[in-house]
């Protein structure tokens, strides 16, 4: 009962306890006794509206006893647990003890069940029925408020059931992106590459590099202007997952499809965070999670 | 406090003494005093008793024990015919298997059961009370071993005021090991309800059962214990919230025990032999036997009272001591108020159980009984649940169509592995663009995330209702489930 600014509360809630358990008593004690005149056929004498008559039939004894033991536990529970005021009872429980008690019974538990995955291969474990079902517990409930409960992703979340990796799609590197999470920044490039008219070009060369519809014109005009772009996306435009810059030759549109979406990135650019997951899930579910996902591209697992 | 003698201005109507009750104002003179308001517990020996509603009585508690002991012990294919499996949630009651989702057939038993409860009440008074209520054939039960061990009231009255001796040592200790054995078989039993009793056997025998099963077992052994073998009658007088409600079903056509107190009053002892006219006496020998037998201890010939639990002991003593004298039967007996007060015959009596309460309830009851049944019997071999995927609301996907994602739980409630086909109706052009077949374990539900497609151009922005559709095989069945497709702006 920390929480009290002044000792006046602690000793208030003490008292009104206390008072309270002790008249419970008081009246147990002294509703047993009644003065009453008793007439010979079980009622107390009392008689209203001429006919109407009150009857004595007593609470059995034993029923008494269970009052008297609910006060006895009254007294026990106070001893040992906090009741009374700032009293934090004889054996110390908080709700933060009993909490971290559980998550460490919790965690005792499931030892055993991941303690089976130590020496397999995210290979193994992709393949794996019981390393499967964990890890899409697991990511039903940490990752599918952004990748969706499909895993394919959204307009700025990744789809993961494909080829396409913007940090890599090793095992390793999954693990990687799982316990640090990752930071995706495309810094604004309209003024490295010029003007408005250039954007429009670099975005319409950008479109080519896949073959999606474009104006060929302006993507040759565009194609010198892309040397900003380069030092991240490669000359290639083939990205690089070291950086976390994006393939841009393949048909996959993280933040959007058509040449509005691509002018908008270069005038504005964007940062994108997948926040880490470390402090969240221990290394062992970080496995079991990071082959489950690794299975989506590379086992057909996925579904 | 008394009456006043003369309130003012206020009629004072005299009261009057009925015969049995004694006086209702107390006796001049008496002076006020201190009574007590907690009561020590008065034991009641109960005397057995044999009889036409005896045998009834014994019928049910065969009938109802050998569903209660024996019904678990049913093989039905591969499991237990009635299982309550609270662990995987599911409920195993012969081909049914029930999910939590059915747990509106719960409230229909309880519907049910209040509603049998009124019927009969209304009919023939405390019926459930006296022959089926759990209390009373356990007491039965617990009061026939104690009969076994320590003998007839009598001898057992006489047992407990004499003084420990061997005698009375061993049957204590021999009625003790009967009462513990039946309270802790019924606890397992009890148990045996919820896991598999076959290897619940098993680990009991091996002293290893898990300590929640242990824990059940004894708390239900020992509920079985002491509430048979002491609490009884103060189970019915005290705690128990139906025993109240019920007198609130009877009307002066219900069948009560009652003591047909015309015939029976003025009572005395008399001789077989002398004749009932000369001495000015009723049928009554009052011999108090009915009192004797009460497993509640209260005497019928004061009338009805609540305590009565309506099991006919008292009628069943009565009917033997009348045919001993060469008096007619039914002294005490079932009938009704109005029977009684009107001297109808058992046909008029009779008659008068068709009344529109019971005919209400009847109906009710019926309805109640067909609606259960017919929904059971149309119960689909499986349920869907649809929930739209909480992560996207909807994407474009690669060949420029609109995606939303769904997660189907499909539960099979079928014990075969079922094979499921998805489709979905709603929109022009709308498909299923995962593999539409899947394969669900037998009393397995699973989640399967399906994902619905549109052509871009498919639909306006905004949100349309659709409709999943859910074929099953080898059991054929459909189930239709409706949600909604999102065509973003």
């Amino acid at each position: 009962m920390s929480d009290f600014t002044s000792n006046f509360w602690s000793v208030y809630v003490t008292a009104v306890t206390v008072i309270g358990i002790v008249a419970c008593l008081f009246l147990l004690w002294f509703s047993g006794k009644a003065k009453a005149m008793t007439a010979n056929d079980n009622t107390t004498g009392h008689v209203w509206d001429g006919d109407l008559r009150e009857m004595n039939n007593p609470l059995p004894r034993w029923w008494v006893g269970l009052f008297v033991i609910t006060i006895v536990f009254a007294g026990v529970y106070l001893a040992f647990y906090p009741g009374l005021g700032n009293s934090a009872g004889k054996l110390g429980w908080t709700s933060t003890g009993q909490l971290q008690a559980e998550i460490a019974k919790g965690e005792a538990d499931i030892a055993p069940i991941y303690a089976r995955f130590d020496s397999m291969t995210p290979e193994d474990m992709a393949k794996d029925p019981q390393a499967h079902a964990i890890g899409e517990r697991l990511f039903m409930n940490n990752c599918s408020q952004c990748h969706g409960s499909d895993a394919h992703g959204s307009k700025g979340f990744p789809n993961l059931t494909d080829a396409d990796w913007l940090h890599g799609g090793t095992p390793d590197k999954i693990i990687e992106t799982l316990n640090q999470g990752r930071i995706g920044q495309m810094p604004p490039m309209a003024a490295a590459v010029g003007t408005a008219d250039d954007v429009k070009n670099v975005a319409n060369y950008v479109l080519s590099l896949s073959g999606s519809p474009n104006d060929s014109v302006r993507a040759a005009l565009g194609k010198p202007k892309f040397a900003a772009c380069a030092a991240c996306h490669g000359a290639d435009g083939k990205g690089n997952q070291a950086l976390g810059a994006p393939n841009l030759t393949d048909d996959i549109w993280l933040h959007g499809y058509g040449e509005n979406a691509i002018i908008n990135m270069v005038n504005n650019g964007k940062v994108n965070q997948m926040p880490a997951q470390a402090q969240k899930l221990s290394p062992a579910q970080i496995k079991v999670l990071a082959s489950y996902v690794w299975g989506f591209s590379n086992t057909g697992a996925a579904k | 406090m008394n009456v006043p003698a003369s309130t003012a201005g206020k009629k004072i109507i005299p009261v009057v003494a009925s015969p049995d009750k004694g006086p209702i104002a107390p006796p001049p003179g008496a002076d006020e005093e201190t009574i007590a308001l907690y009561e020590a517990h008065k034991k009641i020996y109960p005397r057995s008793v044999s009889g036409y509603f005896s045998k009834w009585r014994w019928a049910l508690v065969f009938l109802t024990q050998l569903v209660f002991y024996g019904l678990p012990w049913l093989e039905w294919g591969q499991r237990q015919a009635v299982l309550f499996d609270l662990g995987a949630r599911r409920f195993y009651i012969f081909n049914l298997v029930l999910y939590p989702q059915d747990f509106v057939y719960l409230t229909g038993i309880l519907v049910i059961s209040a509603l049998s409860l009124f019927l009969f009440t209304a009919v023939a008074g405390r019926l459930w009370c006296g022959y089926a209520c759990p209390q009373t054939v356990y007491t039965e039960i617990f009061l026939w071993l104690e009969k076994l061990a320590e003998g007839d009231r009598s001898a057992r009255m006489r047992r407990d005021a004499g003084p420990w001796n061997l005698d009375k040592v061993w049957r204590k200790a021999a009625k003790q090991f009967m009462w513990i054995a039946v309270g802790l078989w019924t606890g397992f039993t009890f148990v045996g309800y919820f896991t598999p009793i076959h290897s619940l056997g098993a680990e009991f025998m091996a002293l290893s059962m898990g300590p929640w099963e242990t824990f059940w077992v004894l708390f239900y052994g020992f509920a079985t214990y002491g509430n048979a073998g002491y609490m009884r009658e103060q189970v019915c007088k005290y705690m128990c919230p139906y025993a109240r409600f019920q007198s609130a079903m009877f009307d002066k056509d219900t069948l009560i025990v009652t003591y047909d107190q015309e015939r029976g009053e003025p009572r005395g002892a008399r001789s077989k032999k002398a004749d009932i006219a000369t001495l000015n006496l009723g049928a009554c020998v009052d011999c108090s036997l009915c009192v004797q037998v009460c497993p509640t201890g209260i005497d019928i010939r004061k009338g009805l009272q609540y305590e009565c639990i309506g099991c006919g002991a008292c009628a069943d003593v009565c009917d033997t001591v009348m045919e001993k004298m060469g008096y007619a039967r039914g002294l005490v007996k079932y009938s009704t108020q109005n029977a009684l007060s009107k001297h109808w015959t058992n046909a008029q009596t009779l008659r008068h159980v068709l009344r529109p309460r019971v005919l209400i309830y009847t109906g009710i009851l019926l309805a109640v009984v067909i609606a259960m049944l017919t929904s059971l019997w149309l119960r689909a071999p499986f349920k869907v649940d649809v929930e739209r995927d909480r992560g996207t609301l909807a994407r474009i996907v690669s060949g420029g169509r609109l995606e939303n994602v769904y997660r189907l739980q499909i539960m099979n409630t079928r014990e075969t592995p079922q094979t499921y086909e998805v489709s979905v109706e709603g929109l022009p052009g709308l498909t299923v663009s995962t593999d539409a077949s899947m394969e669900v374990g037998p009393t397995e539900s699973r989640w399967i995330a399906v994902r619905v497609q549109l052509p871009y151009e498919g639909a306006a922005p905004g949100s349309y209702p659709i409709h999943f559709t859910v074929k099953s095989a080898p059991v054929s069945a459909v189930v239709t489930e409706k949600s909604v497709f999102i065509v973003p702006r």
